[in-house]
């Protein structure tokens, strides 16, 4: 546990954490519409496997602003694209589910559940093929794996020994469903060990993910095949907006709320002496001016123009060729 | 050439001159194709670029859109039309709309080719016809595959497209031995006027241009000169070259296998009602499949789609109603 690491975890999840809370705001305000999916309580998972995860390809399920975050995404061109502007990272046309970069080797956003593991399989072959150790990173949700997608991925990935990680955060519950109802058990590692090396971790603590991630990354960087990682973690908030979380108990989100990834992190740092207290009320004050930057720039930004409509949809090139 | 044969140099050549281009599917490889298309080509450009998958067709489209993202121009084969259903997620959700949902930052140069229509008593779960289904989807093209001289430059053209291309190859074709010549300046979205003519216009694409070639024979018998157009491109249709034929004959009757309800037909008809309905003399005449899955029994598939027979019957009947 270096300061350093504590300090950029720190301000990542909190980053994530803040930008989300503005974001549930705007949404009440009427601001941002559509699916709203927040990761509040997960930014752990969200931190430290972007972190750790920096150099290859990234596949990503619709509830990515943090992760987004984290991979070096500007929260302003995130907010926008929330506010369906036209300065947003997708122009307004992907939206909250639909965060793209390719700049940052980012293809998230898949709102299809498990529909970004066969992609992230294919991406992991080319770049074998092409030669290159750095490899994919695909992320997906409980709920994920029970999906025919999910194993046909896993099985393939291992066949053919492609370097990949998929990266499954359990947070027990797809929408309202808790998996051990429609699933044989919840400890969901247990799905792909006949395949590959399959851990099941603290989702709670940026520190194990990160550490877990760096020793998977090392892996498949090797040329051993693909890894499996399920995290345990929970979404403090529902599914979506439109979900009062009523199907879980109480006594459950206390359980997990008093595992806070954020607020953990941030008293083992104080009570072992690693960082000074300063640093984090500097940080959070400075969070807060990123934060309003973020929302100002995506209220002041234009909608896109009418034209934009009917622009990628093909290629320039292609479009129009019939004479 | 045969049709196969136009098919597997298209992707020879295509794979011969850039190297980011590789075939997926069930058996592409060691066992060469299920219909011999990709015969051969995996002793010259290995196992790694001529790829064996299981059978699974979510992931073979799925696995391909992320070898586009990856940098490669992945063909993706699927033995069956009717497999692709599996993998209507992948095409739908993912490949046709990636570039849109990115704000065009996606760029998938991705063929998928799938092997359709009615064969020989194949029944109902081999036999289908899902080009109206897959015309539907903004961001995928569809081209429909005809002939060997179509099926060689527009799959290539698809391979180095750098958009979604859906590739339509029809199952009785394959071994059928064909007339092929070198096109230069090549469109793969312009129709081909078959056989020019004054009477009538007939519309038609994929398998169903043989069944017209022949049924015009008898037409011509009867006295009928009529123009025959094959679409090649069902997205987008090239309206123009149907418009600027029923300009001239003032009538038209559309030919396709597939099921009426919905199908391509419909889609043409109603194009046509746009652009030219004031050139029309006569209300246009749908020949198409019928409303049912296709039986196994040879009569009854034959009772199931349009033949020459059929069309001649249809036509002279509609002539004779209409007073035309």
């Amino acid at each position: 546990m270096k300061a350093s690491e504590v300090k950029t975890f720190y301000y990542l999840m909190k980053l994530g954490r803040r930008f989300e809370e503005a974001a549930k705001e705007e949404y009440m305000k009427g601001n941002i519409a559509g699916f709203l999916h927040l990761d509040i309580g997960q930014e752990a998972v969200s931190v430290g496997t972007m972190q750790a995860f920096d150099k290859g390809d990234v596949f990503t399920h619709y509830r990515e602003h943090v992760l987004a975050i984290a991979r070096g995404m500007d929260p302003k061109v995130i907010m926008a694209e929330l506010f369906g502007k036209k300065t947003g990272i997708s122009k307004g046309k992907g939206g909250s589910m639909h965060l793209f970069e390719p700049n940052l080797s980012f293809y998230g956003g898949d709102a299809i559940v498990g529909g970004q593991f066969p992609m992230a399989v294919g991406c992991a072959y080319a770049r074998k093929l092409e030669g290159e150790n750095a490899g994919v990173f695909a992320i997906g949700g409980d709920g994920a794996t029970n999906g025919g997608a999910f194993f046909e991925s896993i099985n393939l990935a291992a066949a053919w020994k492609l370097p990949i990680i998929f990266f499954i955060e359990n947070n027990y519950y797809a929408i309202g469903t808790r998996i051990g109802w429609v699933s044989p058990f919840e400890e969901l590692y247990n799905k792909a060990k006949n395949y590959m090396p399959s851990v099941r971790i603290n989702g709670m603590d940026v520190f194990e993910v990160y550490n877990e991630v760096m020793k998977a990354k090392e892996y498949i960087e090797n040329g051993l095949g693909p890894y499996f990682i399920e995290a345990e973690t929970y979404r403090f908030e529902g599914h979506s907006m439109s979900d009062n979380g009523k199907y879980r108990s109480e006594e459950e989100m206390e359980i997990f709320k008093r595992r806070d990834p954020i607020e953990n992190l941030k008293n083992k740092a104080l009570k072992l002496g690693i960082v000074e207290k300063e640093f984090f009320d500097e940080t959070d004050k400075k969070i807060e001016k990123e934060i309003a930057e973020a929302v100002e720039f995506a209220a002041n930004s234009p909608e896109p123009e009418i034209e934009e409509l009917h622009t990628d949809v093909y290629c320039k090139e292609c479009e129009n060729v019939v004479s | 050439m045969l049709y196969r044969e136009a098919l597997n140099r298209a992707i020879d050549e295509a794979m011969e001159k850039d190297e980011s281009v590789v075939i997926l599917g069930e058996d592409v490889g060691r066992y060469g194709g299920s219909y011999r298309v990709s015969e051969g080509l995996i002793s010259k450009y290995g196992e790694k670029r001529v790829i064996d998958t299981p059978i699974a067709e979510l992931s073979i489209v799925g696995n391909a859109i992320g070898m586009a993202i990856g940098g490669l121009r992945p063909i993706a084969e699927i033995m069956t039309e009717n497999f692709s259903l599996l993998a209507f997620d992948q095409i739908i959700n993912h490949a046709s709309k990636l570039r849109y949902m990115s704000g065009g930052k996606i760029t998938l140069p991705l063929t998928i080719r799938m092997a359709g229509g009615v064969s020989r008593q194949l029944a109902a779960q081999h036999s289908e016809n899902y080009e109206t289904m897959l015309s539907s989807v903004p961001g995928l093209y569809v081209l429909c595959a005809s002939n060997a001289t179509y099926a060689y430059h527009a799959l290539k053209w698809a391979i180095f497209s750098n958009d979604p291309v859906i590739f339509l190859e029809h199952e009785l074709l394959y071994p059928v031995d064909m007339e092929f010549r070198e096109v230069k300046d090549f469109n793969p979205f312009k129709a081909e006027i078959v056989k020019e003519g004054k009477d009538l216009t007939i519309v038609t694409y994929f398998k169903m241009r043989y069944d017209v070639i022949e049924a015009e024979k008898e037409l011509a018998k009867a006295g009928i000169d009529a123009e025959i157009i094959d679409l090649n491109s069902l997205r987008p249709i090239d309206i123009e070259t149907i418009a600027k034929s029923i300009k001239k004959t003032k009538k038209c009757v559309i030919v396709e296998e597939d099921h009426k309800t919905g199908g391509m037909g419909a889609e043409i008809a109603a194009q046509i009602m746009e652009n030219c309905f004031y050139d029309l003399d006569a209300p246009i005449l749908r020949i198409a499949g019928e409303d049912v899955p296709i039986p196994y029994n040879r009569k009854l598939e034959l009772a199931s789609i349009p033949t020459p027979d059929k069309i001649v019957t249809k036509i002279l009947k509609w002539k004779a109603e209409n007073g035309i």
